[in-house]
C-alpha cells in the first residue's frame, strides 16, 4: 500500500454525522465531505479517480442517496468506487434497494467506531486487491500478446532469411494490410470485418510466404529470370504454405490458422481470375488474401531485391493503378489511392520492434476498454497534475471561468470566479440560479444555453456579448464557450467550458467612435450616412406611423459667405441647426446633409406642424441677415418604405420652391406634373 | 456535572455511547455539537411553515444525531415524529403533540449538555 493516505468521501446532510465519521476515520484516511447528493456528484465528477471509498446517507436534500447511486451507475463510477450506505433507515426495502443499485455494504446508526473502521477498512482493502489483481492481469495479457507476436515474427523471419530479403518485408506487408483493411471498412460495408477480424488478418499476414520454406535455395535465390519449370516450382509456395498450416494437427480449426492458410494459398490470385494456384475470380478470393496480395506487390515494387532496384513510392502506385502488376479489386485500389500519403510515411518510418510493441500495447488497451476495467495510479497522478495546472492558470488569469455540466445540470465556477462573483462554486439547477438571473439576466442566459445546445461536435465553440452584472457593476462581457460533446456515434452534449472577457472599455470606446462618426462636424446634427441608417430603420419598422421627410436648403448661404465671410456662414448654419433642435422632439431626426442642405424626419400630424417649424426656422433674422429656406415635404405613405425615393420626392418639392418663390414650403403631393419633372 | 451524570439526567445510555465512541473526550466534543445542531429549530420552523418534506428531513436528522450519541429519550421522541411525518404532504394538527414531546426532551438534553463541566 502506498504511504500517502487514500481519500474517502463522506456524504451526509448532517454536519454532526460527518464530523463523527471523520473523527473515527481521519487517522487512516484523507476525508472529503459533501452535504448533499448534488455536491457529492460534483466532487465525484472532478475527483473520481482519487476517491477510494464512499460513505453515503440516504435521506438528503437536493439529491438523495438513491439518486446518487443511480447517477454513479449511469456514469460507471460505481465500478471503481465501493459505496457503503450509512443511514438511520433500517427498513429492509431501503437496504435491498441500495444493494441493488451497487452499494457494497451497509452501516446502520448509531455508529460504532469499531464497526465503522472495520467495514471501511475491509471494503477498502477488497477494492484495492481487486485493483491490484486487474493490474496483474493486464500485465500478463500484455506479456502473452507480446510473446505471440514475437513467435510469429521469428517464424516469418526464418522465411525471409532464406530468401535473403531485408527482414522488413513481413513487417511492411502487415503494416500495409492493416492500413488498407481499416480504410476499406470505412468506404464500404461489403466485407463484414470487425476490429478483431482485422487484427487477426494482420497477424496472419505475417505467414503469407511460409510456403517458401519448401522451395529449393537455388531457385528461391536465383538472380536471373526463372525457367518455366522453375516458375512452376516457385508458384507452389502458395499451396505448400497452406499444407503446412493444415498439417498442424490439433489447431487447424483455430480461426487464426484458417485465415493464415487462406492467405498462403490465395495471395497470388488475381481479380480477373488469371492468378494462381486456383484461378479464383473477384470476391471468390477471400478479402484477407486480396488485401495481402496488394500489400505484397506494393512492398515488392518499392524494395530492392537481388534481381532489381526499388521503385519510388509514386511510381509503384502508378504501376499498380495502371494494372502493370496484376489485377485488383477496385475498392482496394481506391484504398491505395486514398492512403498514398500515409503509405509513403509508413514505408519510411517502420522499425520492427517499435511496431510489434505498439501492436501489443494497442491490443491490451483494447481489451481494457472492452472489459471496462479501471485505470492505473499513473493516470490518476496525471489527472491530478492536469487539474492543478488548470487551477493555477485559472487563478492567475483572474477571469470569470465556469464549467457547465449537463447531467446533473449544474454550473461549476473556478475558485477565483466563485469568490469574485460572491457565488458558491457549485450551482445546481443553473437556469433558476443567481448566476443566470443576477450575473447574466435570464433571457441572456437562456440565449447562451440555446446557442451551446445548438453547437455541433465539429464546431463546438460559441460566443456572445452580454451585459452582465459583476460585483454590482454593469459590464459588457464577451462570453466564449466550448461545448463538450461525447465521443460517441450519436454525440450527446456533456457540458461546456466557458470564460467571460470584460469588454466594457472596448465597447465604450467603440460606441464613442461610432457616435463621432455619425455627427456632422459643424452642427453636431447627424450626418447624411447616419440619418439614412436611422430613417431606413424607422421606415422598415413594422408599424403604421405616418412620417414626414422635410428637406430644405438655405436660400442665401452663398451670399452670407460672400458678403460676411465663412465664419458668418458657419454661424448661419449653426443657427439653423439650433433652431431645428429647439423646435423638434428628441425622437425626431435632424440631420445636415452637407453644404446648405438639411433634413428633418418626424412623425407627421398635420400641415400646421410643418408651418410652425418653417416659421420657427425663418422668422428671426441673424444679426440683421435674413434666414431663408426652400423646403419640400414628402410623406412616408407615398414612398413604399424606400428611403431614397422619399428623399428624392422631398428634394423635388424643395427644388420646385427654390425655382419659384423661394422661402416657402411645398408638399410633394401638391406639385404639378411639370414641377415633378424639374431636375437639378 | 460529569458526562455520565448528564446522560443519566437526560435519559441517555452512557454505557452504550461509550462502547461505540470509545472515549469520554470524543463524547463530550460531540455533545457540544449536538447543542449547536440546527435540526430541532429546522423541524419547528418547517412544521410551522407547513414544509412537510423539510420537516421530515429535520426530524430524521435529529433522530440520527441523538441515536449516534445514545440520547435515548430524545431519540425515541424524534423517531416517533419522524415516523408520523414520513410521506406526509399536508400539515395536520395531530403532529403538534409529537412536537411537544420532542421539544421537552430536546430542551432537557440541551440543559444537561450545557451543565457538563
Amino acid at each position: 500500500m502506498a504511504t500517502e493516505k487514500k481519500s474517502i468521501l463522506i456524504v451526509d446532510d448532517s454536519e454532526l454525522n460527518r464530523a463523527l465519521l471523520s473523527d473515527m476515520l481521519y487517522d487512516d484516511f484523507n476525508i472529503i465531505e459533501a452535504e448533499n447528493g448534488m455536491e457529492a456528484i460534483a466532487i465525484l465528477k472532478e475527483r473520481e479517480l482519487e476517491i477510494s471509498l464512499m460513505l453515503l446517507d440516504i435521506v438528503m436534500p437536493q439529491m438523495d442517496g438513491f439518486d446518487v447511486l443511480a447517477m454513479m451507475n449511469n456514469k460507471g463510477w460505481i465500478n471503481n468506487i465501493p459505496v457503503i450506505m450509512i443511514s438511520a433507515e433500517t427498513g429492509s426495502a431501503y437496504i435491498d434497494r441500495a444493494y441493488d443499485l451497487g452499494a457494497v455494504d451497509y452501516i446502520s446508526r448509531p455508529f460504532d467506531e469499531r464497526t465503522v473502521k472495520h467495514r471501511v477498512m475491509s471494503n477498502f482493502m477488497l477494492a484495492l486487491k481487486q485493483r491490484e489483481m486487474s493490474d496483474l492481469l493486464v500485465e500478463q495479457i500484455y506479456q502473452r500478446e507480446r510473446d505471440n507476436k514475437i513467435m510469429i515474427e521469428i517464424l516469418s523471419h526464418i522465411v525471409e532469411f532464406r530468401n535473403g530479403e531485408s527482414g522488413l518485408h513481413i513487417l511492411h506487408v502487415s503494416t500495409f494490410t492493416e492500413m488498407i483493411l481499416k480504410h476499406l471498412v470505412l468506404i464500404t460495408d461489403r466485407y463484414k470485418l470487425s476490429q478483431a477480424d482485422i487484427k487477426m488478418i494482420v497477424n496472419a499476414s505475417a505467414l503469407h510466404d511460409v510456403g517458401k520454406m519448401s522451395v529449393p535455395d537455388e531457385i528461391l535465390n536465383k538472380p536471373g529470370r526463372f525457367t518455366p519449370e522453375e516458375f512452376e516450382i516457385m508458384k507452389r509456395h502458395t499451396v505448400e504454405g497452406e499444407k503446412m498450416l493444415a498439417a498442424i494437427p490439433a489447431r487447424r480449426n483455430e480461426p487464426i490458422v484458417k485465415v493464415s492458410a487462406e492467405i498462403c494459398r490465395w495471395h497470388h490470385e488475381r481479380w480477373d481470375g488469371r492468378g494462381y494456384p486456383d484461378g479464383l475470380k473477384g470476391d471468390a478470393i477471400p478479402i484477407s488474401a486480396q488485401v495481402v496480395a496488394l500489400a505484397d506487390v506494393y512492398d515488392a515494387l518499392t524494395s530492392k531485391r537481388c534481381y532489381k532496384d526499388g521503385f519510388p513510392h509514386e511510381k509503384a502506385i502508378e504501376m499498380i493503378q495502371n494494372g502493370e502488376c496484376g489485377a485488383f479489386n477496385p475498392l482496394i485500389l481506391q484504398c491505395l489511392g486514398d492512403l498514398q500519403a500515409e503509405l509513403k510515411e509508413a514505408l519510411h518510418n517502420n522499425s520492427p520492434t517499435e511496431t510489434f510493441d505498439s501492436g501489443a500495447r494497442d491490443n491490451v488497451e483494447h481489451m481494457l476498454k472492452a472489459s471496462g476495467s479501471d485505470v492505473s495510479n499513473r493516470t490518476i497522478q496525471l489527472l491530478e497534475h492536469e487539474r492543478m495546472k488548470f487551477r493555477f492558470f485559472a487563478s492567475l488569469s483572474r477571469e470569470v471561468m465556469f464549467e457547465y455540466v449537463a447531467s446533473p445540470e449544474m454550473i461549476v465556477l473556478t475558485d477565483f470566479s466563485a469568490e469574485y462573483l460572491e457565488l458558491p462554486e457549485k450551482i445546481p439547477n443553473p437556469a433558476e440560479s443567481d448566476f443566470a438571473s443576477r450575473v447574466f439576466n435570464k433571457d441572456d442566459f437562456n440565449h447562451l444555453m440555446t446557442k451551446i445546445k445548438a453547437s455541433t461536435p465539429e464546431s463546438p465553440i460559441v460566443e456572445g456579448k452580454y451585459l452582465m452584472t459583476i460585483r454590482g457593476e454593469q459590464k459588457w462581457n464577451k462570453v466564449i464557450v466550448q461545448a463538450l460533446w461525447s465521443d460517441t456515434e450519436n454525440p450527446v452534449l456533456e457540458g461546456a467550458l466557458g470564460k467571460c472577457l470584460d469588454i466594457t472599455e472596448e465597447t465604450e470606446e467603440l460606441q464613442q467612435l461610432e457616435n463621432l462618426a455619425d455627427k456632422d462636424q459643424i452642427t453636431n446634427l447627424l450626418n447624411a450616412r447616419a440619418a439614412k441608417h436611422k430613417i431606413s430603420n424607422l421606415l422598415a419598422a413594422p408599424n403604421d406611423y405616418l412620417y414626414a421627410m422635410v428637406f430644405f436648403d438655405l436660400d442665401n448661404l452663398k451670399r452670407a459667405n460672400d458678403d460676411y465671410g465663412h465664419l458668418f456662414g458657419n454661424k448661419l448654419i449653426k443657427t439653423i441647426a439650433d433652431r431645428m433642435i429647439a423646435n423638434t422632439r428628441t425622437s425626431d431626426i435632424c440631420a445636415r446633409f452637407g453644404g446648405d442642405e438639411f433634413v428633418i424626419f418626424m412623425r407627421y400630424k398635420d400641415e400646421h406642424q410643418i408651418d410652425r417649424i418653417f416659421h420657427a426656422l425663418t422668422e428671426e433674422d441673424l444679426d440683421g441677415f435674413p434666414v431663408r429656406v426652400s423646403m419640400g415635404i414628402a410623406l412616408s405613405n407615398e414612398c413604399d418604405g424606400d428611403y431614397d425615393t422619399l428623399l428624392h420626392m422631398a428634394d423635388q418639392a424643395a427644388y420646385a420652391v427654390k425655382k419659384t418663390t423661394k422661402n416657402a414650403y411645398k408638399f410633394y403631393n401638391a406639385l404639378t406634373e411639370a414641377e415633378k419633372k424639374l431636375t437639378q | 456535572m460529569t458526562v455520565q451524570e448528564a446522560y443519566e439526567k437526560m435519559g441517555g445510555d452512557y454505557e452504550d455511547c461509550m462502547s461505540r465512541l470509545r472515549t469520554d473526550d470524543r463524547i463530550k466534543r460531540f455533545l457540544q455539537r449536538v447543542a449547536d445542531d440546527q435540526s430541532f429549530n429546522n423541524l419547528c420552523e418547517n412544521l410551522k411553515a407547513h414544509n412537510m418534506e423539510e420537516a421530515f428531513r429535520a426530524a430524521h436528522t435529529l433522530k440520527g444525531v441523538s441515536s449516534n450519541l445514545s440520547i435515548t429519550r430524545l431519540c425515541k421522541s424524534a423517531t416517533a415524529i419522524t415516523e408520523v411525518l414520513r410521506g406526509k404532504t399536508e400539515y395536520s394538527a395531530e403532529f403538534e403533540p409529537y412536537l411537544a414531546v420532542v421539544k421537552q426532551d430536546y430542551e432537557l438534553t440541551i440543559e444537561c449538555i450545557k451543565s457538563i463541566d
